[in-house]
């Protein structure tokens, strides 16, 4: 059919396909594709919606990508609570089934490579922030004790490049503090990744975000991860702990695909 | 100092994570720039997802006041 696009969500090995009970993006059902004994799950799209120009406008729409995020998530979290997954990038569709299957036969290798890196493993977020205005007596900024002769404006001035020392001195302290959390945590991970800073319009915080990390731990070793954290949490540093979840951050193939 | 209650023990010892509880900035995170990439044979080439990246940037940016964003100092 023309008007109607395969989004894929997942790839996995495990041919034993678990009945899954939950709606996809678009509120669409899901079902396998099975071929080279990889297991991709997919729903079938409206192209109106996930065309690649109505995609180019819907992508802007900041709902329309959070449905689109959850529903591909669900999927996603209920195929990884069965079996090894490989999580594929949100919103990749493709014209029809034939075009997976070619996928599945052109990159076995690849996805079973992946699929065996994450396998037994899951993956936890940590996120630390600290507030920029906290524990700041900033000694610096009384120091000139600034004449009353010296005018307002010198005094202004002063003022202001000793505040502007001390907030570039609180985020060197927290990026040092940030590598410090980042190198214990990766000591106990198999893998890690740092994402980006979380736009504080997105997460609703305005103090510092100064890790974003994901960490690819094996699954026995999950409390002992969390422990690890804990005994990283100290005053001045607000630390999350995010998961477990599918692991997002640490699927990725390794080279281009072949022509 | 307030210590927020880690949520991922909480959810861990559940067992999994329900998509409705999740933060949409965690996962847009993860499902923006993580997950396999494919490429080849496909409607849209998500390959663009960073010019996709920049544009929900442009957007989130139009919003912000100037004194707001800073450079964290480690990129991957």
């Amino acid at each position: 059919m023309a008007d109607t696009g395969i989004y894929l969500y997942a790839v996995t090995l495990d041919l034993d396909v678990p009945h899954l009970d939950v709606k996809g993006v678009a509120n669409r059902p899901v079902r396998t594709i099975i071929q080279a004994e990889l297991v991709a799950y997919v729903s079938e799209v409206p192209l109106d919606q996930f065309g690649e120009e109505p995609l180019r406008r819907s992508m802007e729409d900041l709902d329309w990508l959070g449905e689109t995020a959850r529903g591909h998530h669900r999927v996603v979290a209920a195929v990884a609570e069965h079996t090894p997954t490989a999580p594929i990038r949100l919103v990749t569709v493709y014209s029809g089934d034939d075009q997976v299957r070619r996928l599945l036969d052109q990159r076995h290798d690849d996805f079973v490579q992946v699929l065996s890196q994450i396998a037994g493993r899951v993956e936890w977020g940590v996120k630390a922030y600290v507030h920029p205005t906290e524990d700041q007596p900033t000694p610096t900024a009384r120091e000139p004790a600034a004449p009353a002769a010296a005018g307002a404006g010198t005094a202004y001035l002063k003022r202001r490049q000793a505040g502007l020392r001390s907030r570039e001195d609180a985020w060197r302290d927290a990026s040092e503090q940030a590598q410090r959390i980042h190198h214990a945590l990766t000591a106990l991970a198999v893998a890690s990744h740092l994402h980006r800073p979380q736009d504080p319009q997105l997460s609703g915080r305005s103090d510092w975000m100064i890790l974003n990390g994901a960490y690819l731990v094996d699954e026995p070793r999950s409390a002992e991860f969390a422990a690890a954290l804990d005994g990283l949490r100290g005053p001045g540093v607000d630390l999350q702990l995010t998961g477990p979840w599918a692991p997002y951050s640490f699927a990725e193939l390794d080279a281009e695909a072949p022509p | 100092m307030t210590y927020v209650e880690p949520r991922g023990e909480r959810l861990a010892e559940e067992g999994r994570l329900p998509s409705e509880r999740v933060a949409l900035v965690d996962l847009l995170d993860r499902l923006l720039a993580g997950g396999v990439v494919v490429s080849g044979d496909l409607i849209l080439s998500i390959a663009d997802i960073d010019l996709v990246r920049i544009s929900i940037r442009a957007l989130i940016m139009s919003v912000r006041s100037e004194d707001g964003p800073f450079e964290l100092p480690e990129r991957r």
